[in-house]
């Protein structure tokens, strides 16, 4: 077992711990700081297959903001309502079709053999140039897409008569 | 030494928890992280085709743009969702999935 293995398998516990927790957790404050774990498991995985540029964008967008906004979100909202979470009816059938998916992905990926070579690296300096030139218009059009749905977030949550909604707010 | 086979077993291991994570939770908030953890899952399964791919740099960097456009969308989709749970929430007091049955027939 190579230092490489080990490291990759340290990586595979954070990820799926910090998964389990996000599913299982009654606490949503707890599940959100399961999903960060999971998202630094990731980032180290992605520096296992010499990924560096991705581990750095996965901790920083996933590890910084997404799991920023979930805690603002929450903490926004009152958070008593989500202290004791409950899961549905259906979480027998859910674990059921959890595995059996599962169990077809697990036997397509064995038994499918798959050529590869040695990991390569791609430097942050190739990546770039690829993005930059024959990637530069969908690049654009990402950001595009990206600016419009923040946009569409902040016109979603503003509301309609802000004054009011507070008043109502300090009656309750 | 790393097989690419790693990589994929851990994606779809993570993949079926997220699976689980979206029909078992009745939170919206728990449902956006679970479909967030099948995202993930994707970018792994992503990154040991590129980085394993005996066909050049060509497709190593073509896997890793991908990602990276994987990571924009996903982070839109992120915010759009968080914005229209907490709508939600200001109109009807609750975010339980089970409870949202305004279209139903």
């Amino acid at each position: 077992m190579t230092f490489a293995l080990v490291l990759f398998c340290a990586a595979s516990v954070f990820v799926i711990v910090g998964a389990i927790v996000v599913v299982t957790t009654r606490n949503i404050v707890y599940a959100a700081l399961g999903l960060l774990v999971t998202m630094i498991g990731t980032a180290g995985v992605f520096l296992l297959a010499f990924a560096e540029f991705l581990a750095l964008v996965q901790l920083l967008i996933y590890g910084g903001a997404v799991v920023i906004v979930v805690l603002f979100a929450l903490m926004l909202t009152r958070i008593e309502d989500f202290r004791h979470l409950s899961n549905n009816r259906q979480q027998p059938i859910a674990a059921i079709i959890a595995l059996g998916i599962f169990a077809v992905l697990a036997t397509a990926i064995i038994s499918t053999p798959f050529p590869h070579s040695e990991r390569t690296a791609l430097s942050v300096y190739e990546l770039g140039e690829r993005l930059f030139v024959d990637w530069a218009v969908p690049f654009e059009v990402a950001s595009l897409v990206l600016l419009v749905a923040l946009i569409g977030a902040i016109v979603l949550v503003r509301s309609d008569d802000s004054g009011r909604e507070i008043e109502e707010e300090d009656k309750e | 030494m790393i097989e690419p086979i790693y990589f994929q077993i851990l994606a779809s291991m993570l993949f079926c928890v997220g699976i689980y994570g979206v029909l078992a939770r009745r939170s919206a908030v728990l449902v956006l992280m679970s479909i967030e953890l099948m995202l993930n899952a994707v970018n792994i399964n992503l990154i040991s085709y590129a980085s394993f791919s005996d066909l050049g740099t060509d497709h190593a960097s073509l896997g890793q743009v991908l990602i990276i456009f994987v990571i924009t969308i996903a982070a839109a989709e992120f915010a759009l969702a968080i914005a229209i749970i907490l709508r939600l929430y200001r109109n009807r007091g609750s975010v339980n999935v089970d409870e949202i049955d305004l279209m139903k027939g």
